[in-house]
């Protein structure tokens, strides 16, 4: 049978999904986010997730719909301070006790991910020595610097938003869409990748930018190039 | 002459930027930098989330939300431009392939310690970011920021109070009255504003600070204001 990963109902997309789920989210500042996806999960009622975002507070991704509804347990992210001097859905949660948080800086949040996805369970890098983060962490010296152990993310669900995706789920981005998206797409077991246009062809293999292995799922949304 | 505004100092760090390099400007002040620099040399400006070749901030008919900067600023592309994940943003930075970053900075230290992306307001979420990633990784580290906080504390410590993004990383300081090196004996004073002497200069900087052989006054043109 041919394969063919597009799906029509976003709620399809992610029905397999269960509480206590790892769920990896693309985007950044306004470009890539999966925000039908999110609204697909966040009716799915789901309890107990861990989300792996690069912002557990911006305003454009539906992320913070999630963690309002008290959906999250856990978020993973390099940034989690709201805009302004008054408190994200996020930050009342973080500040009563109610979510869990580990903000970690953005190269070793995706290069973590990017591990997860290539079978590297850890690595080196000298990004945080010297820093609270670095505390209780194996440090070793590599050529003179000293550098930390980090382990890798893997996740159950990864949501990455794209442009275009063709029957078997090679994806192409608009600019800055990309940003996590290929990373996190390699790292978790299932990915949907949320596009504006599923194509009935394949594409030229010159224009995919995530090749159709790491995609399981193609839901196609619409909306302007 | 009064302290230099923020697009002042701004202009003065984009006067040191070299021709053919590679620059990384943090969100704030420093993006401010990219108004300044002069139109004889050619430089590619770097995003932390993929941009190689961030070009001037697009206007109204241009603007494309999968089109940003690190400041979620909509922005255009220079000619020569590529885009990459965050992985391989990331590995560009972190490998050493970005000359320097310009990045904001609450206090820094004689050695070169930075401290930047927690200032301690009670509640408010952390942002780490790319900061870390950019101290450690860039071939050089600047840093714009006011000389002293609002209610006079200086900036520029023996020791920085607050969490360190990464240690020994800061060679060069712009602030409001004073271009700074960070040599291996400590801070030396390269330019200062007219009006400011050099007593002055000690009072408000928290750690020994010399007064270059050299020492130029700090001059900004009547256009930049």
């Amino acid at each position: 049978m041919a394969i063919d990963k597009r799906m029509v109902s976003p709620s399809d997309a992610v029905a397999d999904v269960k509480d206590g789920a790892v769920v990896m989210v693309s985007g950044f500042g306004g470009a890539g986010f999966p925000n039908i996806m999110l609204d697909a999960l966040r009716e799915q009622g789901l309890r107990d997730l861990t989300l792996v975002v690069n912002s557990a507070t911006h305003v454009y991704s539906l992320t913070h719909t999630l963690i309002e509804a008290g959906q999250v347990a856990k978020v993973i992210c390099t940034a989690a301070r709201g805009r302004g001097e008054g408190l994200s859905p996020f930050e009342k949660l973080w500040r009563d006790g109610r979510i869990e948080l580990e903000c970690i800086p953005q190269g070793n949040f995706s290069e973590r991910i990017r591990a997860g996805g290539a079978g590297i369970p850890a690595f080196y890098t000298p990004v945080g020595h010297g820093t609270d983060l670095a505390v209780g962490k194996e440090v070793r010296e590599f050529g003179g610097r000293l550098c930390v152990l980090e382990t890798a993310i893997t996740g159950d669900l990864a949501l990455v938003r794209g442009d275009r995706a063709d029957p078997f789920g090679n994806v192409t981005f608009l600019y800055a869409q990309m940003n996590f998206g290929p990373a996190m797409a390699s790292a978790c077991s299932t990915t949907v990748a949320e596009v504006r246009e599923a194509l009935e062809e394949p594409m030229s293999h010159n224009e995919v930018q995530l090749p159709s292995v790491y995609v399981d799922r193609v839901v196609a949304v619409g909306g302007e190039p | 002459m009064n302290a230099l505004s923020r697009n002042q100092i701004a202009w003065r760090a984009a006067q040191d930027i070299a021709d053919g390099s590679v620059v990384n400007l943090g969100i704030g002040m420093p993006v401010l930098t990219s108004n300044y620099i002069p139109k004889h040399i050619d430089v590619f400006l770097q995003s932390e989330n993929g941009v190689l070749g961030v070009g001037p901030e697009a206007e109204e008919a241009q603007k494309d939300p999968n089109l940003v900067d690190a400041g979620s600023r909509r922005i255009t592309l220079r000619p020569g431009a590529s885009i990459v994940d965050s992985a391989d943003s990331f590995a560009m930075i972190r490998g050493g392939h970005i000359d320097v970053t310009v990045l904001g900075a609450f206090e820094v230290a004689a050695n070169g310690d930075l401290a930047n992306w927690d200032s301690c307001v009670p509640d408010k979420g952390p942002l780490i970011g790319g900061a870390m990633d950019l101290a450690v990784g860039a071939k050089a580290t600047w840093t714009l920021m006011q000389h002293n906080t609002k209610d006079g504390r200086a900036r520029l410590l023996e020791v920085c109070s607050l969490p360190l993004t990464a240690s020994n990383c800061v060679s060069r300081i712009y602030t409001d009255i004073s271009v700074v090196e960070v040599a291996e004996t400590g801070f030396v004073a390269l330019e200062l504003l007219a009006g400011v002497s050099a007593d002055e200069l000690r009072a408000r900087t928290g750690a020994s600070i010399a007064i270059g052989d050299d020492c130029k006054f700090l001059v900004v043109p009547d256009s930049v204001v």
